[in-house]
């Protein structure tokens, strides 16, 4: 029987493998992608699930999309446009039991004196903080779109990549060598701790180096997952974070619109069962319904797990096997979308703050960003977790009727198999109450406004998405796991033990997030095999 | 730990940017809208004219608002130990009701600032500055004695400078003011308040700088405009004392250097050699922050220097890069500020220059560039190393000065 030939099958339509799609396509080659689902995107998406409203359904907000991918593949032309909110809102609880609100605003003047009001000290020092963030992000950027050397390698282009990061880090001189080095190695909390000394700012930066990663603030490592996301930036401003507008979906349609413009194919419901190996070579991949596809190359988007299950062990050396079982995932994280009728009222927010078009947050000190974790590694979900609220239909006027909003919140930690038994409805339902009684007790409007919910445990994440325990980045951010040690050392440079397959998602350096640079990364690598270049 | 415990009503921040004390008295005198923000608070790069703001300074009395400068009162029984640990020059050999300019560094030797220090009494100090730094000044305070109190908004200040300026507050009834010798500060009584009179300023002319609590400002206006309307006396800008403090040869944080503590590129930082700032290093003073790493770097020659220059032709050479000969083939330098001197009709500059040529005496170009009737056109100039002040009139040190 003749089978379908592609010159390269790229596996699942989410952000990284339609970047990958897109750069091999644009090379020259015949490329198909697959994806499971009925529809694209993956962790991009934005799927209407009740009458007009629009979601981001899973991942909600932009910064590190790398400005290069969308410059080379014309995303501007397929209607990606991503626009920089300002704004945050820090609620804090007084023990009187009144509100108040510490802002973010666009200008820096206007954060100063709100932050002077708690700590006049802080206010200076949140700028020193910042400027250190910098430092770190001036040092780290380079190396995102660059494929990370093997440190035991004697290859010239190893040797040289590592000389290149050699330079760049003796380059910063004593002092700065010293600070990197104790900052990759700290926890958010101790950190911060050298800066500021309010708790409720503390706690407003600490949320982020939680996101995703099943550590407490207090776990050594943790500054550098709140670098990861500091070293994003839109058209410059370092830092800024945007929504994109129709909601990230439009992010991977853009791309899906690139891919198809310059001659790719897609094909969804059609998930892959198994990768065909000959000899240690792929050579296509058999579909869920039985069908074969031949194709000369196969790149997986697919996380490092699934990728390497979809192999028949007895193609892959012992030690692999073994790695890719031991790779942490961890899903820490759940999602929950809400339709609203109306701008829910916050505590302490005064009417028409410009704030609440940033983040909002409620958490109220480190020490319960802490208790979160524990709630989590005990089994079960925080009781009062890290939420990252956004409003996005306050910049967007495309997501929900007039007048009508959403709500994207994030929500760190929640389990992946409740210690008390699975995710049975009626235990996702309670979860969903919880974290609705949750924001009602700093919006007392919210539950009467609230029209519709969407709702993603980790173990959803996991079905709906295919991430791995519904690990956001397809796997955890932890020095153990990043640059050459992802996804595992020795194949860390997008390719794996099988000649012709290699991986381009999210477990491949730099990690996730919405920024195409594995994408791109492995796109290259790809084509340097190949000869061509891009 | 510190609660999140806070009694003042949430504030809606309608506008970033907060109007001075003095701003609702000199309102009704802005003519042509044009503002600037300087550390927070509305700023006015000119009221009508700058070139007549600045001619103001050197001819009658200008005044410039600085309410947005940063002040920190520093006091207790460690003050100037702690004071001496903080800035390179010694500050112990300050008498009371002094003014010294200084400047303060890091660990590494390298700037955070530099501005001026106001000692009261034995116990009392103030420092005056451009940049936010509170929690430095905290921490680097850890085991001494004192106490440290960001004043920015509760004290208002208004420079007062020219060559009749003296004669003003003479009429204000300030007696004795003339007998205030340069860097020198006195209390005078007003309307039953007090007014701080130092004779410091930014602008190399004669001139004195007012501090009061900020409850008193429209007063104080009110009250100097009045004496000083007969004189000639004229708010002024942000552009007049930009070119003001050229000709004096001063240099300002974010257009000479960057402070180290927001520098995020490598090769940013300055040490006070660089800035040509040996003469507020005293290593004889004993321990001071960064002496160690100032030390060092001391003994060494330096590679780059800010200094002044002066460049042939009349073309204001704003961002112009230095080079070795006219066909640009060595870049050896760049212009961090530049001007036209009205007063002394001659275009310079300061700049940093690359050894040797910051000694003077070798062959250099100014590439500047020049918009004329929107087009481009680039032009080289030579240009050769000058003193520093570039202007520097005898009423600025005479006390009393000339009533004139």
């Amino acid at each position: 029987m003749k089978h379908d030939h592609y010159d390269a099958v790229v596996i699942g339509a989410g952000h990284n493998g339609l970047v990958t799609a897109c750069y091999l396509q644009r090379a020259g080659l015949k490329v198909l992608v697959l994806e499971r689902n009925s529809y694209i995107g993956g962790a991009t998406t934005s799927i209407s699930k009740y009458e007009d409203f629009t979601y981001s359904n899973c991942s909600y907000v932009c910064s590190l999309f790398r400005q290069e991918i969308a410059r080379d593949l014309e995303l501007y032309k397929f209607g990606m446009q991503v626009i920089p909110y300002n704004g945050g809102a820090q609620i804090i609880k007084n023990e009187d039991g009144s509100h108040d609100m510490l802002g973010a605003y666009w200008h820096a003047d206007a954060n100063r004196r709100d932050l002077e009001r708690l700590s006049k000290r802080d206010a200076n020092a949140y700028d020193r903080l910042n400027r250190d963030i910098m430092r770190q992000c001036e040092f780290i950027k380079p190396l995102l779109m660059r494929t990370p050397p093997d440190p035991t390698s004697f290859k010239p282009r190893d040797l040289m990549e590592l000389l290149y990061l050699g330079k760049r880090f003796y380059g910063l001189g004593k002092e700065r060598m010293l600070e990197t080095i104790r900052f990759y190695t700290m926890s958010a909390a101790d950190y911060l701790n050298e800066y500021l000394e309010n708790d409720a700012l503390k706690s407003y930066v600490a949320g982020g180096a939680t996101v995703g990663t099943a550590l407490g603030v207090y776990s050594p490592g943790t500054a550098y997952v709140l670098l990861h996301h500091a070293m994003g930036d839109i058209d410059g401003t370092v830092g800024a974070w945007g929504f994109a507008r129709g909601g990230m979906g439009a992010i991977s349609k853009a791309l899906n619109d690139s891919f198809i413009a310059s001659g790719g194919e897609v094909r969804v419901n059609a998930g892959v069962s198994k990768f065909i190996v000959e000899r240690g070579k792929v050579k296509g991949m058999q579909l869920e319904d039985g069908e074969v596809i031949d194709a000369d190359l196969v790149v997986s988007g697919m996380d490092v797990r699934r990728t390497f299950n979809a192999v028949d062990p007895n193609e892959l050396p012992a030690w692999v096997v073994e790695r890719v079982k031991n790779f942490r995932f961890r899903g820490s994280s759940a999602k929950i979308n809400i339709a609203l009728d109306g701008v829910p009222k916050f505590h302490g927010v005064p009417d028409g703050s410009p704030c609440l078009t940033g983040d909002i947050h409620i958490s109220q000190s480190m020490e319960e960003l802490e208790t979160a974790y524990d709630d989590w590694k005990a089994g079960r979900w925080s009781d009062k977790p890290y939420l990252d609220m956004l409003i996005p239909s306050l910049i967007d006027p495309t997501m929900t009727p007039e007048g009508k909003h959403w709500m994207s919140i994030f929500i760190q930690y929640c389990p992946y198999e409740p210690a008390e038994g699975g995710w049975t409805e009626a235990r996702r339902q309670a979860f969903g109450q919880h974290i609705v009684n949750r924001i009602a007790e700093f919006s007392p409007d919210f539950t009467e406004k609230m029209l519709h919910m969407e709702l993603r445990t980790p173990k959803d994440i996991e079905t709906e998405v295919g991430l791995t325990e519904g690990n956001i980045f397809q796997g955890e951010l932890t020095m153990d796991q990043l640059i050459f040690n992802r996804p595992i050392p020795g194949y860390a440079q997008y390719r794996s033990p099988i000649k012709g397959l290699y991986m381009c998602g999210s477990s491949t350096h730099p990690g996730g997030g919405v920024m195409g640079a594995p994408g791109a990364n492995a796109a290259r690598e790809v084509l340097l095999d190949l000869g061509r270049r891009n | 730990m510190k609660t999140n415990t806070n009694n003042n009503q949430r504030p809606l921040i309608e506008r970033p940017i907060q109007e001075t004390a003095f701003y609702p008295s000199y309102k009704h005198l802005i003519q042509n809208d044009n503002y600037e923000e300087w550390s927070g608070y509305t700023a006015l790069a000119s009221f009508a004219c700058e070139g007549q703001e600045y001619f103001a300074v050197r001819n009658t009395c200008g005044v410039y608002d600085i309410c947005p400068m940063i002040k920190y009162d520093i006091s207790g029984p460690d003050a100037e130990r702690f004071m001496n640990r903080l800035v390179t020059r010694d500050v112990s050999k300050m008498l009371p009701e002094r003014v010294v300019y200084a400047v303060w560094c890091n660990d590494n030797g390298h700037v955070i600032e530099d501005g001026t220090v106001f000692r009261y009494s034995a116990t009392d100090f103030r420092l005056c500055c451009a940049e936010r730094q509170l929690e430095w000044l905290e921490d680097s305070s850890i085991g001494y004695d004192v106490s440290i109190a960001d004043v920015t908004e509760e004290i208002a200040g208004l420079a007062v400078q020219g060559p009749v300026s003296c004669r003003i507050l003479k009429k204000m009834g300030f007696t004795g003011v003339e007998n205030l010798k340069p860097f020198q500060l006195a209390t005078f009584p007003l309307h039953g308040y007090d007014v701080v009179i130092s004779r410091t300023g930014f602008t190399g002319d004669l001139g004195y700088e007012l501090w009061i609590d900020v409850k008193n400002a429209s007063d104080l206006w009110e009250s100097l405009f009045s004496a000083g309307k007969p004189h000639g006396i004229l708010m002024m800008g942000s552009e007049a004392l930009e070119m003001l403090r050229i000709e004096a040869g001063l240099m300002l944080v974010n257009a000479e250097f960057m402070s180290c503590f927001q520098t995020v590129r490598l090769n940013r930082d300055r040490t006070p050699f660089e800035l040509g700032l040996d003469w507020l290093v005293d290593f004889n003073k004993g321990h001071f922050i960064g002496r160690r790493a100032l030390l060092k770097v001391s003994m060494k020659g330096l590679s780059r220097k800010l200094v002044g220059i002066d460049i042939d032709w009349n073309k204001q050479a704003d961002g112009a890069l230095i080079y070795d000969s006219k066909d640009a083939s060595k870049q050896i330098g760049e212009v961090t500020s530049a001007l036209w001197s009205p007063i002394l009709k001659q275009n310079i500059a300061l700049a940093y220059l690359d050894a040797p040529y910051f000694d003077g005496g070798k062959e250099m170009w100014a590439e500047v560039y020049l918009h004329r009737e929107c087009m481009w056109e680039r032009k080289m100039y030579k240009c050769r190393v000058a003193q520093r002040p570039f202007y520097s009139p005898d009423r600025r040190r005479l006390t009393p000065p000339n009533d004139m």
